[in-house]
């Protein structure tokens, strides 16, 4: 899953599983400081992979997924909803910027998109850590203020990436899914309450 | 001279009509719609003026059929087919859907603001933000409305999305479809002026639903009587928009199916909000903070209900 020039398969077939994963890893870090710091640059769309916005997902699921008690019926989103919403949601973005006329491959908006949970990624470990206190105004307002800055890091780190692969007299229409897409999932996180 | 003049036959080419060799011959400039012909009395007027009508009046339409033809020409399974349902800025899109909330009697949606360019993204992005809109500001609602009580537990009822979007997204694509088949069996009976393609009355049903976004959001507030004016509002200006549209395309038929298509499209529409309304947002109830008191005042409360 890395777009890498091929004369270099040779010597990372000797080298040891150690190393073949911690090139790996660092490729994912290095993507993740450049969302959390976002600049127009080049980077995640270059090297695109999908690694990171795997793991990402995972993590959001597994964090939103309640224990199975009452969740039958009118409970939170399943673990099954949240990785459709999240795939399906981004294959959806990427197929309305391409039809529009962006020049953006597939993967890479994928790419960019996956990364860019990131950040709602760490709102929804601090509203985990926040519902450990003692429930009430007080949390849901601390949980709010979380969510409300992590869904605008995520708007602006995506924003950042992918404006400029549109033509410009479509920018806003190809920004309002993006805007659309994690407005939703910052509101899963926000009305997730445990049991 | 003169006489020689008129028995000669006129030539119509570059050189013969400049204005130096032939000062009182008409010249045609197709340049913009502010330039019309000088006419000279005597001249001949008869074919060659209404050619002249044709081409300035006309220039645009035969533009357009060209760029029509252009547009449609990929076969159905290549990528480009599909950016033609795209090609919109965004300025046209809300040109649309300013149109759709500013229904003026007389000015058809189609023609003012659609132009043979149906659009796929409004329909589709609009739905969707309407799905979100209704099955979250429901979710809201129903919080604030039970809030005080002891035994409620909120859920985030997230099955709700997927109803709510199987439930527009089926009124949007199935409703046009019925309504473009319907137009088309009446079109082969009674020779109609007006007719729309199936993309175009998507377009017109997709870009009508803008206003039940903000409905949705402002029927968040639990007072029945708001909510009821809401959808009244809401239906009133959608429901127009609708009913201008597909006057045209029925008036020249039977005075009773132009009636009935009419009050079906505007009943389906009511319909939609009615059932959205029933079904997602719970009845505020007047007396739930009075939970413990005795039968008396509950049914005094019913009564006024």
């Amino acid at each position: 899953m890395r777009s890498q020039i091929r004369e270099f398969d040779s010597s990372t077939l000797n080298e040891s599983v150690q190393n073949t994963i911690m090139r790996d890893l660092k490729a994912v870090g290095k993507k993740f400081m450049h969302v959390l710091y976002p600049r127009k640059s080049n980077t995640l769309l270059r090297d695109w992979d999908l690694w990171g916005p795997l793991i990402l997902c995972v993590t959001l699921a597994l964090m939103l997924q309640r224990s199975s008690v009452d969740s039958e019926k009118d409970g939170g989103p399943q673990f099954a909803e949240v990785f459709v919403i999240v795939w399906f949601g981004a294959v959806t973005i990427t197929l309305n910027s391409k039809l529009l006329g962006g020049n953006i491959s597939f993967f890479q908006s994928l790419c960019v998109l996956g990364y860019c949970i990131l950040p709602l990624t760490v709102a929804m470990l601090v509203c985990r850590l926040v519902l450990l206190a003692e429930p009430g105004p007080v949390n849901f307002m601390v949980r709010l203020f979380v969510v409300i800055v992590m869904f605008a890091w995520s708007i602006v780190a995506s924003t950042a990436f992918l404006a400029d692969s549109q033509p410009p007299n479509r920018k806003a229409l190809a920004i309002y899914p993006v805007f659309l897409f994690y407005f939703v999932i910052s509101w899963m996180i926000l009305t997730f309450t445990p049991q | 001279m003169a006489a020689v003049d008129d028995l000669q036959f006129e030539e119509f080419g570059d050189a013969a009509t400049s204005p130096a060799a032939n000062p009182g011959a008409t010249t045609i400039h197709i340049e913009g719609p502010s330039e019309s012909p000088t006419h000279q009395p005597g001249l001949p007027r008869g074919s060659g003026g209404e050619e002249d009508d044709e081409l300035l009046g006309n220039d645009d339409s035969d533009k357009t059929e060209l760029l029509a033809g252009q547009k449609k020409s990929s076969p159905f399974w290549t990528f480009e087919y599909y950016q033609t349902f795209f090609d919109v800025d965004t300025y046209q899109v809300f040109d649309r859907i300013k149109g759709s909330l500013l229904p003026i009697p007389g000015k058809n949606f189609v023609r003012l603001y659609i132009r043979s360019n149906p659009d796929l993204y409004g329909p589709f992005w609009i739905c969707a933000t309407l799905v979100f809109a209704i099955a979250i500001s429901g979710n809201l609602s129903n919080f604030l409305i039970h809030l005080g009580e002891k035994t409620y537990h909120y859920v985030p009822e997230f099955r709700k999305v997927s109803i709510a979007a199987t439930i527009i997204y089926a009124y949007a694509w199935l409703v046009p479809l019925a309504l473009w088949g319907f137009l088309m069996w009446r079109n082969s009976k009674v020779m109609n002026i007006v007719s729309y393609s199936f993309l175009e009355i998507v377009c017109v049903y997709g870009y009508s639903l803008f206003i039940y976004i903000p409905t949705a959001v402002l029927w968040v507030i639990p007072q029945k009587a708001v909510r009821w004016i809401l959808v009244m509002i809401a239906l009133g200006i959608s429901g127009s928009v609708l009913a201008m549209t597909f006057w045209p395309a029925v008036r020249e038929d039977n005075r009773r199916i132009a009636l009935a298509t009419i009050v079906t499209i505007v009943l389906l529409h009511t319909l939609l909000s009615v059932g959205c309304l029933a079904y997602f947002f719970d009845a505020p109830e007047m007396d739930h903070h009075l939970p413990a008191t005795t039968a008396a005042p509950n049914q005094t409360a019913a009564a006024a209900k």
